[in-house]
């Protein structure tokens, strides 16, 4: 009888991995407890352990193939010593469906976007984050990153992957967990001069520290009459993961926005990811860049030009549509796509979604003339719904366009309670595509 | 160190003095509701400061509290300016939009000036790592109030600081209140300067009446620090003559107490090293006075002549 060893879960975000070893070979007896494979997820190559004993029957998958999903089989284990392994059939079969798989979610998103010099190939939300740091790192030497995990361990979402090498602890620096004490350090060397990029491991950890970001970073220019300035960049994924809960699931971007002083960015695409981070490093005043941890893994084309830049306060109208306006921003971006595309199908609207790219400043005027086209507006987004980005939109819209408006503005978010752990919960926590059809429908009276 | 010579004596006089005229004027001030908000006057702290300068090289940072007018004068900040913006005026540091707590003049090295108790160490000790990463040599002294030193942020940037060997000189101001709770009804166990200790960072505690004892200490204590061997703690023991702030009576204290440290009051101290040294006689001395007053009577007049901000300036400086 054998047994399948599974591709297993090592993270809370991990659908995919790859498998960087094998640790055993066909045939050999292995006891639980043994480790059998190392295997590459969204976060770190971790060492995979046999539970059951028994004999290596058949390795599925070769050293080094990629993206195999998670619960599909690796290994079988058989409690007898097999004299001959079997041909490879089971395996072709794996790398095929691994194939149509990939190509899938390659063709889920279309984003348009303006720039001429764009890549044909792919990559991560998380090597666009990462390229763009190294590229202004060897370009300014006053740019540094400090934050945990980001140089040993190489990024606890492997972000900061090969920064460390490449620039040494000088300017790629672990710190201990000690939010407000790196941050409050991080501002004082951006007064004295240096570009520091502070990585909050996630955005909730930056509660510890918003003092110094808000009372430090975000107001010295103004206090001191224009004196000091605080070039300072914070990042790290913001919001929801998966299944993390209450405490490690939070929407920050209404929080940040709010202040004067702060600038707010929040990218959905490896393009736009690469675009804002360099404006961000760039800029001379404190910005809050919101990640999201679930699209770090999204690929996308981006540019090769390593002054690729995307100015603050303009919004990208990701498709364009005359009916229906969605405001949105971050990985609502990617379920706004998807509602716009069920819309066209199932009841002829055309939706156009704008993706709001910065939060503070914001791009009013995008939002006004493409209410101006449709009439009806709706917003999407993650965060809790009181006082909310949406809620400013909503402001601004009906103080600039209000003739235009056919239906009261309907804003999309999360439920206004925290976090709950149960995925049926985070489900129904979080806005969901059939959310946004709903809310869309409202506006067309359908 | 070197000796102090004669006119370093008359420098260190005169720079107490005036801190102390400056304050007086601004309670005045404060009274006649020129200077609004929160004041908190430095009168009484005067040898901490001032000690400390005779030791600083001119790029040297430094960072400190809100409780910034002495700092201010002592880093040879112009009192017109100080007062400018005491009293909301465009020709203040901070063109008036920081007011007592929050002044900077980055071209001095003087990154404030910081409102929130404790916030100012994390800053202080990133200005360090600056001074580091730029291998300049420099090192930036940050001070602490006795209150902050119960602050969670405090011990973080120590932490760091002796982690990377950062090139910072905390001086915390032990003036025996936190805002009116006592040293010892806010701070669990011995004395602050032993604080550092769990961190490796070497203390000591000074007689901050005594400018003589904090020039001598300040001294030492920066050298270890620009060397490189990461940061050091001086708790320096001084004593607030007025309230925390222009609004407190100070009633936590009993007047026996302020009159014992008034009796070794810092200005009289050196006075008397003067005259017994003969370095200055009685009336050089009242001249020296005189001249003092009368530069702080003309930065008020300045001030009280500048212009309030006007309402474009509202908008102006929150981004670069």
């Amino acid at each position: 009888m054998s047994i399948e060893i599974l591709m297993p879960a090592l993270s809370p975000t991990m659908t995919e991995g790859n498998l960087s070893k094998w640790l055993v070979s066909e045939g050999q007896e292995v006891k639980a407890g043994d480790v059998i494979a190392e295997i590459e997820t969204d976060k770190a190559t971790m060492e995979v352990e046999a539970v059951d004993e028994g004999f290596v029957e058949k390795l599925l998958y070769k050293e080094g193939d990629n993206n195999i999903p998670v619960n599909k089989p690796i290994a079988l284990i058989s409690d007898k010593q097999s004299s001959k392994s079997l041909e490879d059939d089971n395996q072709k079969e794996h790398s095929e469906n691994i194939k149509s798989q990939e190509i899938k979610e390659d063709k889920t998103y279309e984003t348009k976007f303006q720039e001429k010099s764009i890549d044909k190939e792919e990559i991560t939300m998380r090597q666009a984050i990462r390229d763009t740091i190294a590229e202004e790192m060897r370009k300014d030497k006053k740019v540094f990153i400090l934050g945990e995990e980001v140089a040993e361990y190489q990024g606890a979402y492997k972000v900061t992957q090969g920064l460390l090498e490449e620039f040494g602890n000088k300017r790629v620096i672990d710190t201990p967990i000690s939010e407000q004490g790196f941050t409050g350090l991080g501002v004082g060397a951006a007064f004295k001069g240096l570009k520091p990029i502070v990585e909050f491991m996630t955005f909730n950890f930056s509660m510890q520290a918003i003092d110094q970001i808000i009372n430090s970073a975000a107001k010295t220019l103004y206090m001191s009459g224009g004196q000091i300035n605080c070039p300072i960049v914070f990042r790290g994924p913001n919001g929801a993961a998966s299944q993390v809960a209450a405490q490690h699931s939070q929407d920050f971007s209404s929080w940040y926005s709010h202040v004067p002083g702060l600038k707010v960015a929040a990218p959905s695409t490896p393009l736009n990811a690469k675009g804002l981070l360099r404006s961000a490093i760039r800029d001379p005043n404190p910005v809050i860049f919101l990640e999201n941890e679930i699209l770090y893994s999204f690929k996308g084309k981006v540019s090769s030009n390593d002054d690729f830049e995307i100015p603050f306060g303009k919004a990208n109208i990701a498709k364009e549509g005359k009916d229906t306006t969605i405001v949105t921003y971050s990985i609502m971006l990617h379920k706004s796509l998807e509602a716009a595309k069920f819309l066209k199908n199932e009841f002829d609207l055309d939706i156009e979604v704008i993706d709001l790219q910065s939060l503070r400043p914001i791009d009013s005027e995008t939002i006004i003339n493409s209410l101006k086209k449709t009439n009806r507006i709706i917003t999407v987004e993650e965060s809790w719904p009181f006082a909310s980005i949406g809620s400013e939109i909503v402001n601004i819209v009906q103080k600039n366009a209000f003739d235009y408006l056919d239906a009261p503005i309907i804003k999309v978010n999360s439920a206004d309670v925290p976090m709950p752990y149960s995925s049926e919960l985070e489900k129904l926590y979080l806005p969901q595509i059939e959310d946004i059809v709903k809310a869309v429908k409202e506006v067309n009276y359908i | 160190m070197k000796k102090l010579l004669k006119n370093d004596h008359l420098k260190i006089y005169s720079y107490m003095v005036k801190i102390r005229r400056f304050e007086e004027r601004s309670a005045q001030l404060y009274g006649m509701g020129e200077i609004g908000g929160f004041c908190h006057l430095y009168i009484g702290q005067e040898a901490v400061v001032v000690g400390v300068l005779m030791t600083i090289k001119k790029n040297d940072s430094v960072v400190t509290t809100y409780r910034d007018h002495g700092h201010m004068i002592a880093r040879g900040l112009e009192l017109k300016r100080i007062m400018s913006e005491l009293t909301g005026r465009v020709d203040g540091y901070s063109a008036g939009k920081g007011g007592s707590m929050h002044m900077f003049s980055k071209k001095n090295n003087f990154y404030g000036g910081h409102g929130i108790v404790g916030a100012q160490v994390p800053i202080g000790t990133g200005i360090a790592f600056t001074h580091k990463y730029n291998g300049d040599n420099n090192i930036c002294r940050t001070y602490i109030g006795d209150g902050a030193m119960n602050n969670g942020q405090v011990f973080e940037a120590f932490n760091l600081a002796a982690l990377w060997k950062l090139p910072v000189l905390y001086i915390i101001e032990n003036n025996k209140y936190g805002m009116g709770t006592a040293v010892d009804r806010a701070a669990a166990g011995s004395d602050l300067y032993k604080r550092g200790e769990a961190f490796g960072i070497k203390g000591e505690i000074i007689n901050g009446m005594n400018v003589y004892s904090v020039i001598k200490a300040a001294h030492k204590a920066g050298e270890f620090v620009r060397s490189g061997k990461g940061p050091y703690i001086l708790e320096v023991q001084t004593y607030r003559y007025r309230g925390h702030s222009m609004s407190d009576p100070a009633k936590y204290r009993t007047k026996a107490e302020l009159e014992e440290y008034k009796n070794s009051d810092p200005i009289e101290i050196v006075k008397e090293e003067i005259m017994k040294n003969k370095i200055a006689s009685k009336v050089e001395l009242e001249n020296l006075n005189k001249e003092i007053i009368e530069e702080v009577k003309s930065a008020v007049d300045f001030a009280l002549k500048s212009k309030f901000p006007s309402s474009e300036e509202l908008y102006t400086d929150v981004y670069l």
